[in-house]
């Protein structure tokens, strides 16, 4: 059972994502609790999907990678029971949403809720179809987080932060997921904040300390990803590349805590 | 003259089918497309516009042509409509200058596409350069080899031409691509999507586009036989020209059947038989039957003709599946091919391999169809030369 009671809007919060079953399902154990013990508040553990319609060329990847090594759903699973006991951190399983439907929308839920999951993240999934995954979500006390982006209308942004528990995941930019050089959403941020006392957390793009100093200066939280894949990536080795990221969320931590302007 | 959009309720659902589950980043932009769309529908200036150019520049109507010498391996009377004689050499082009049009209407200056063997790219990448609009398409890196004189077209169109070496570099990878693509360009871009899936108002806006199949064959059928066609066949991928062919026949008392690319059979695990081997899910932004794992995870597809080759089918086709009013039948490489040489030798038409499951769906089924049959030949084979050269050993001595 999840024993996740919500994030505080006073203290910032670091989330960071890692596809299940990437390098290996044992690897992405090990890193996601890696990432927690260097400063994570939160994790996004991915489901990977043979087409990650919203996904940049490092998840994709990475994703791929986790498919040929043969992950499926029920490691997802195992691997957030897994992370959840040794962390003890919320994990939020991101995910797309036909394998939610193929699993069983309640089967799926009653599993992450008993493997202490904290909820989805449900990238495809508009709030217009988010009645049969709010349901089953209420059921098992699991959140639901639905994505709003620069493009939604003043209504939907309402519509999105009224089915949302958990947080609002605010999409900091018109895109994939990856890398940016410059990272935005303050507008988006103070539309959501008009609508709901819900958390907002900013994802899209950040990939350094600075530029999570400069999010958290106006969202609540600061969403991680691509950045994180692709220094794992680019190692020579798991562990090298658990070294790597180890160092990267600390400064990513650092930067979601401190205020833009001071030292 | 040309332009017969079907009377909907606007909601995008068919049955349980359809819908949007598309990332919000994008709900805006089809929010929009299905205003722009339903204004266009009712349009007389969009009507004209769009029937002109099919008139005048797509060459419409296209014959209905008998083929008696392919139909002593029938056992009926057969009728083709003879969709490969619209200029590009497909179907495709009727969607393709109806969306480029309304891209024109919502002042958008760019236009990105997917193709899979290509005739929807040469198709868009042909009205984009007709109506002055910057062109993309995205094609799997498998396709792109194999229907390479395809993307020559495509190039000296002036269109940019992008080869997805991801997943199975086959359509639905190149769906994939242009989805990411219209996510990051939504305000300048529209995405003409080819075929009768994807998110509401694609289903609609490609079907009521492709209607003119079925409405100009139904007319030029009764006026030939007297009577309606017993049965109208089509090939199935995503299913547009399917769809256009059959729609106009709906409230009428023939079979309608599709036929879908069994690869090298249903039993092989190498195919595209959605509706054979097919479960309900959730793929491109709609609910419909998709070739999935048990965690719904998408199959990897085979079928010769890069046209069929893709692992869903637009959500139309499924309702129309559940409710009985239309029958899906797998017709294998093997016997496509055998097809395609088939209406080569006995009537001098050579018809593209996607095209070529429908007329082997009918000789497969024969007679049991009826006296009067008509197939919807959606497309010139010209651009599989290269496979029928290499499948018939063709070149060399």
């Amino acid at each position: 059972m999840s024993s996740f009671s919500g994030f505080s809007r006073t203290e910032k919060t670091l989330v960071g994502y890692l596809p299940a079953g990437f390098p290996t399902v044992d690897g992405a154990v090990r890193t996601l609790t890696a990432m927690a013990e260097s400063g994570c508040g939160a994790l996004e553990i991915g489901l990977p999907y043979t087409d990650p319609v919203m996904d940049g060329p490092a998840i994709q990847t990475a994703a791929t990678k986790a498919l040929e090594n043969g992950t499926r759903t029920e490691d997802v699973l195992r691997t957030v029971e897994r992370v959840a006991a040794a962390t003890g951190v919320p994990i939020f399983v991101m995910t797309y949403w036909n394998p939610i439907e193929q699993y069983g929308i309640d089967r799926f839920a009653q599993r992450l809720s008993d493997a202490g999951g904290a909820g989805c993240v449900l990238p495809d999934l508009p709030v217009q179809h988010s009645l049969p995954w709010r349901e089953v979500a209420d059921k098992h006390d699991l959140a639901g987080v639905f994505v709003a982006a620069p493009s939604s209308t003043d209504k939907r942004v309402a519509e999105i932060a009224r089915a949302s528990t958990g947080f609002v995941y605010a999409a900091s930019t018109m895109g994939v997921t990856g890398m940016r050089s410059e990272v935005s959403g303050q507008d988006l941020v103070a539309r959501i904040r008009a609508a709901t006392e819900l958390p907002v957390f900013v994802g899209l793009g950040v990939s350094n300390g600075r530029q999570a100093a400069e999010v958290a200066s106006f969202a609540d939280g600061v969403i991680v990803g691509s950045a994180i894949v692709r220094r794992m990536l680019d190692a020579p080795d798991v562990d090298t590349g658990i070294a790597e990221i180890r160092t990267l969320c600390a400064e990513l931590a650092d930067g979601t805590r401190r205020l833009v302007g001071s030292p | 003259m040309f332009f017969h959009p079907a009377v909907g309720d606007g909601t995008g659902a068919f049955g349980r089918f359809g819908g949007q589950y598309v990332p919000e980043a994008l709900v805006a932009a089809i929010d929009e497309l299905a205003v722009a769309y339903d204004k266009a529908r009712g349009d007389e200036d969009f009507a004209t516009e769009l029937n002109t150019l099919l008139a005048d520049y797509a060459g419409r109507p296209t014959p209905l042509t008998e083929v008696p010498r392919f139909a002593e391996s029938v056992g009926a009377r057969v009728f083709l409509k003879r969709e490969d004689l619209n200029h590009t050499g497909s179907h495709k082009l009727n969607n393709a200058l109806g969306q480029a049009l309304l891209a024109k209407r919502m002042g958008k200056p760019r236009v990105i596409a997917e193709t899979g063997a290509g005739q929807h790219g040469v198709a868009t990448a042909t009205a984009c350069a007709l109506l002055g609009i910057d062109c993309t398409v995205y094609m799997g890196k498998l396709d792109t080899e194999r229907q390479a004189l395809n993307v020559a077209r495509m190039r000296i169109l002036g269109a940019e031409v992008v080869s997805v070496p991801t997943g199975s570099g086959t359509l639905k990878d190149a769906i994939n691509e242009a989805f990411r693509d219209w996510v990051a360009n939504v305000d300048s871009t529209h995405y003409l999507f080819g075929t009768a899936a994807g998110p509401h108002p694609f289903p609609t806006i490609v079907r009521d586009l492709q209607r003119v199949i079925g409405v100009e064959a139904r007319e030029q059928i009764q006026r030939r036989t007297g009577q309606l066609p017993d049965a109208v066949l089509a090939c199935v991928g995503g299913g547009s020209n399917a769809i256009g062919a059959f729609h106009p026949f709906l409230d009428d008392d023939t079979r309608l059947i599709g036929c879908e690319a069994a690869g090298d059979g249903v039993e092989t695990g190498r195919h595209a038989a959605t509706f054979a081997e097919g479960r309900v899910g959730v793929l491109h932004g709609s609910r419909s039957y998709f070739l999935q794992d048990d965690d719904g995870q998408t199959i990897e597809t085979h079928s010769i003709s890069a046209g069929l080759d893709y692992a869903g089918v637009g959500p139309e086709h499924s309702y129309l599946k559940d409710i009985g009013r239309a029958e899906y039948v797998p017709v294998t490489d093997a016997e496509a091919m055998d097809a395609m040489r088939l209406l080569a030798r006995t009537e001098g038409i050579i018809p593209a391999i996607e095209s070529s499951h429908a007329l082997a769906g009918a000789v497969k089924l024969g007679a049991c169809l009826g006296d009067v049959v008509l197939i919807n030949l959606s497309g010139r084979g010209d651009k599989d030369m290269d496979t029928a050269a290499k499948y018939f050993e063709l070149v060399g001595e």
